[in-house]
């Protein structure tokens, strides 16, 4: 097999560090502290080899990447070799002199995340008081920067039937794009799935909504939507195909084909400066392991969309099948996916319980 | 809110703040970088993408290209118009 063609983008997850305690977070629930952070140094570096291995976009994320005080050093490397930059924040952090600072050293887009549309439900699931006015001071500012803004809508059972008032939200604050981002169930958001999974009529209705918004809002908002996996039928090509389109660092700089890998048992993430970005990429244990279609079983080894879905989440087999090398469940043709209908059947269908809030411990410091 | 852009000839299109037209020179081709999307332009599409400049209305860019590439008017314009109008609906263009 001939070397694999360079990622197209580098998740930069800079810091698990984050004022909000989300119950979906989609960070690991075994959290990197401040102490295991990789230092500025290496960050600078990293992003000088992804640029020359051919990476063309960079995605700052975190946690809440805006928690570190670098943040501006990265951004400015990543202008100066090239690199396209993304900033995924919270928001809640940032005040104008701040979002100034990284404008003028190169960031061109803003990814704000929101956790509902009005102040007392979003700031309840945040674990975050005053979080949602924040955001939307953060999404003002961003626009009158003139910098395109992306609004996050992160959605579950609790906040899906406001979809439409989400959408009124985006528009009003300027957006170019909504992501209505279905709550994915890894890390602590599996462990509050029972609390979070939407109905079936809940997504029907949301399904629906985002249509007619669509229609409604040519040229004005771009609408990305995706069906949770629970009440799909094919699975998504997570990560776009595992070792293909993304490379991962994790806040401690280890290297990763997507932000969950850590969970999967067995497969051995190098570190960066262990070895060049480029041949971690290429030849990596964990990047080898499920790349292209070598690994796959049945059915996906015979199927017509083994290059379209390149078999689903690694992850997402592995918690609902407990393997994390068969086909993901969320396809119809996988035998596991009886027990993703019946997962979401019992779980879309309690009606209460308590979340349990992401935490870092002694948070946060 | 602002409302949709409409390409016709008298539009100067733009690359907004946050989209950016490169040379890919790892994979041999030439990409549109927008907010978390990435655009693979074909040979017309750079060749069109290249004529904006924020200074050039739809009507010299069409101008510019037919005389280049001697072709038809009407045929190079419908091309132009095609790419421009679907690259404002996703907001990488704005007139």
């Amino acid at each position: 097999m001939s070397a694999p063609a360079p990622p197209l983008a580098l998740l930069a997850e800079v810091t698990h560090r984050c004022p909000l305690g989300c119950p979906y977070c989609s960070n690991p629930v075994e959290l990197v502290r401040r102490s295991g952070e990789m230092e500025t140094a290496a960050w600078l570096s990293l992003l000088e080899e992804a640029a020359r291995m051919g990476v063309l976009q960079v995605h700052f994320s975190g946690g809440e990447p805006t928690a570190r005080h670098d943040l501006e050093d990265m951004v400015a490397k990543a202008e100066a070799v090239g690199l396209y930059s993304n900033l995924i924040t919270s928001g809640v952090l940032l005040d104008r002199r701040r979002l100034e600072s990284l404008a003028a050293r190169g960031l061109q887009h803003v990814q704000l995340s929101f956790q509902g549309v009005e102040p007392d439900g979003a700031d309840h699931i945040a674990g975050f008081e005053g979080g949602h006015a924040r955001k939307l001071a953060c999404a003002r500012l961003v626009t009158d920067l003139g910098l395109p803004l992306t609004v996050n809508a992160v959605m579950h059972r609790g906040n899906l039937d406001r979809l439409d008032d989400m959408i009124a939200l985006a528009v009003e604050l300027g957006a170019q794009r909504l992501e209505v981002a279905h709550v994915q169930y890894y890390g602590w958001a599996l462990r509050n799935r029972a609390r979070l999974l939407p109905t079936v009529g809940q997504l029907d209705a949301a399904t629906a909504t985002v249509e007619a918004a669509r229609r409604r809002l040519t040229g004005v908002l771009v609408i990305d939507y995706v069906i949770p996996d629970y009440y799909a039928r094919r699975p998504k090509a997570c990560m776009g195909g595992w070792g293909r389109r993304f490379v991962n660092v994790s806040p401690e700089g280890r290297v990763l084909p997507c932000h969950a890998a850590e969970t999967i048992p067995g497969l051995r993430f190098e570190r960066v400066g262990e070895r060049p970005l480029a041949e971690i990429w290429a030849d990596g244990e964990a990047f080898e392991r499920f790349r292209g279609t070598d690994w796959m079983p049945d059915p996906c080894k015979s199927c017509d969309r083994r290059e379209v879905d390149w078999g689903g989440c690694r992850c997402q087999a592995l918690a609902i099948a407990g393997r994390a090398d068969v086909t993901d469940p969320a396809c119809e043709l996988s035998p596991d996916h009886r027990l993703m209908a019946a997962i979401a059947a019992a779980d879309a269908g309690i009606e209460s319980g308590e979340f349990v809030y992401r935490r870092l411990g002694d948070a946060g410091g | 809110m602002s409302g949709r852009t409409v390409i016709g000839e008298g539009s100067r299109p733009r690359l907004p703040r946050g989209v950016r037209l490169k040379h890919d020179a790892a994979r041999g081709q030439w990409v549109i970088l927008a907010p978390e999307r990435m655009f693979v332009l074909d040979d017309t599409a750079v060749e069109i993408m290249k004529a904006v400049d924020g200074e050039a209305d739809v009507a010299a860019i069409v101008a510019g290209l037919a005389a280049r590439f001697q072709a038809p008017r009407p045929v190079i314009l419908a091309d132009v118009v095609k790419l421009l109008q679907d690259f404002a609906d996703k907001g990488v263009v704005r007139a």
